[in-house]
């Protein structure tokens, strides 16, 4: 198992955030996250990742068996567990080609995929300084893959990008998930990611809980069709997949 | 005794500390080098055609050109000047020559509560170019120690000057550089200030005035202050013809000591330019910054600017980089370090390495 997040509580400033979230991910399997603004979405991949001011009241989280909850975010990157920012900060003085270097020793990998997602300018830039927003995220995701995590935690990856460079990051996530035991879990509200990436499984979440759990294009058009209210109303429970 | 014995007589020590403030004994990659200790000269040398460096005295017996420059900017400025100095520097590049390599000066402070006080001379006449990197610094036995610099400094028209002074002196140490520089038509001086290690107090107010059109002035500092150090650290322009432009620049961070970062940029004639551009951080609690950008204009066509900011290293920054695997330790090392950039001394490649390996190691110290 990647991921096992069991009974899982967040509170932020004292406020209940998430409530009782259960769900695993499986080695290999990519599991996309849907949810209405303020459901508590980003809140669960920013406790998976361990951010502070993101307590733990209840629960646990396992990565690959290895209870996570209590590390540091940089033990959890260690581990194998990475992020892409939905708001990347700016970083004045701090290079792409900085972080980029220590993400990953392959100078050549380095360069391949800089120029893969059109960076190859912007690494000798201050980080998110002048940025529009899709360079943002193909920064993101260019940082991320150097990275090489086994759990990919992508938070609205597509959000401010063009329909031609969604397509470009939708091809280079694509070719990185085929990678063996690579896992991702994935927030969009769009669903344009899901036109590039083979994903079986999809949950939703509603003020701060799971609702139900099936197959994402299937929730997606429902989303899309009915809305979320009539989504809860769906029987297939968060509970069927634990 | 010779050169080459009064270098052999410098402790290891004292040559550390005189490393630390930019010099580089071999020379390999210098055009020229002064160093005096205390209010002696240690050696004086020109290793490029078309520059002259010599001890002032030197130059001011045998040259009357250098004495007509003596206290000339003073006087342009309406200001008075102490003359009661002994030695410094006069480095002249002459007409059309563009010195390859940096020519390196040192003022050193060997004796204890010795009160160094000098006077020096840069001229870089019509089309020259030139970069200078001045190192003052103390010995670690000169404690009560009191330096005061006094630096002319003549770029005629379409000169080009990059003058960057390096200040590595010790805790109990009291500095007070005054400097006023003139800048002709189509000149550039751009002036760099890098304090890294302790000092007990450094007051300092260079003068830049640019007297003709279409002249440029670059003031750019970096300081880190430390625990029980006060740097009042300022410059200003005067933009005295038309189409000149200035741009003052501070980056300072406060290990726990305090700077005054002051900036004025006066417009004097139409169409001119200017802009202040201030940075502070504080690491500690106790820290302080005091920034104090001003701008003045009798004209109303002029385009005056500033930009301050001080505070913390803001949070989300250093988790952002701990997201990526960094402690937080070299999370802040990295921002710190990146605040500090000494890109904006547009300085040629290997003396900007060199600052760079001068602020690693005073960081990895002082983090």
């Amino acid at each position: 198992m990647m991921l096992e997040v069991k009974d899982l509580s967040v509170d932020i400033s004292g406020q209940h955030i998430l409530q009782g979230v259960s769900m695993h991910i499986r080695k290999g399997e990519v599991v996309v996250l849907f949810g209405p603004n303020g459901s508590g979405k980003s809140t669960l991949l920013k406790a998976l990742m361990g951010f502070e001011g993101y307590s733990v009241t209840t629960g646990e989280i396992l990565l690959k068996g290895v209870k996570i909850d209590g590390l540091p975010m940089e033990e959890r990157v260690k581990l194998g567990i990475g992020l892409m920012y939905q708001h990347p900060p700016q970083v004045r003085g701090v290079k792409l080609a900085q972080i980029a270097g220590r993400l990953n020793a392959d100078a050549s990998l380095v360069g391949t995929m800089a120029e893969k997602l059109s960076l190859s300018a912007h690494l000798q830039r201050d980080i998110n300084m002048g940025f529009s927003g899709g360079e943002m995220k193909r920064s993101e995701l260019f940082q991320l893959i150097l990275q090489d995590p086994d759990l990919l935690l992508l938070d609205e990856p597509e959000s401010g990008v063009d329909l031609e460079n969604i397509s470009v990051m939708g091809r280079v996530l694509n070719d990185y998930l085929k990678n063996e035991g690579k896992s991702a879990l994935i927030i969009t509200h769009t669903g344009y990611i899901l036109d590039y990436i083979d994903a079986k499984k999809g949950c939703v979440m509603i003020d701060g809980r799971m609702w139900c759990v099936g197959r994402p294009k299937e929730i997606f058009e429902n989303i899309r069709n009915r809305g979320y209210d009539k989504c809860i109303g769906c029987d297939d429970r968060a509970k069927s997949a634990r | 005794m010779t050169e080459q014995n009064r270098r052999d007589n410098l402790e290891e020590r004292d040559r550390e500390t005189i490393i630390s403030s930019g010099m580089d004994f071999s020379e390999k990659e210098r055009s020229g080098s002064f160093l005096q200790q205390d209010s002696g000269l240690m050696f004086a040398r020109s290793l490029s055609d078309g520059l002259e460096i010599m001890e002032i005295r030197e130059a001011l017996d045998r040259d009357p050109e250098a004495a007509g420059y003596f206290g000339a900017n003073f006087r342009a400025a309406g200001r008075d000047f102490d003359r009661e100095t002994e030695g410094g520097y006069f480095i002249r590049v002459k007409r059309g020559y563009s010195i390859e390599f940096p020519v390196q000066a040192c003022l050193f402070l060997k004796q204890r509560g010795f009160k160094q006080k000098v006077h020096n001379l840069i001229v870089v006449e019509e089309g020259a170019k030139a970069y200078i990197i001045t190192g003052c610094s103390a010995s670690h036995s000169a404690s009560e120690g009191i330096h005061l610099g006094i630096s002319e400094f003549f770029v005629h028209n379409g000169a080009y000057l990059n003058f960057t002074m390096v200040h590595s002196w010790q805790e109990d140490v009291s500095v007070k550089p005054v400097s006023i520089a003139s800048v002709g038509e189509d000149a550039v001086f751009i002036s760099n200030y890098v304090c890294l290690k302790p000092v007990r107090d450094v007051t300092m107010y260079p003068t830049a005035l640019l007297h003709g059109k279409k002249a440029r002035a670059s003031f750019n500092s970096i300081i880190l202050s430390h625990p029980g150090s006060l740097q009042d650290i300022g410059s200003r322009v005067v933009l005295q013809a038309e189409h000149t432009q200035a741009e003052i620049i501070s980056r300072a961070i406060s290990l726990g000591g305090k700077v005054i970062a002051r900036g004025n940029i006066k417009a004097a004639a139409r169409n001119v330019k200017g802009h202040l551009e201030c940075r502070g951080l504080i690491l500690p609690e106790q820290g302080s910054i005091y920034a104090i950008p001003e701008m003045e204009s009798d004209y109303r066509d002029v385009d005056l600017s500033h930009e301050a900011a001080i505070g913390r290293i803001n949070k989300d920054e250093i988790e952002y980089l701990r997201c990526r695997g960094f402690s937080p330790q070299e999370a802040q090392s990295l921002i710190v370090r990146g605040f500090m950039d000494v890109g904006v001394l547009g300085l040629p490649d290997k003396l900007k390495t060199e600052i760079e390996n001068l602020e690693n190691s005073t960081l990895k110290a002082g983090l």
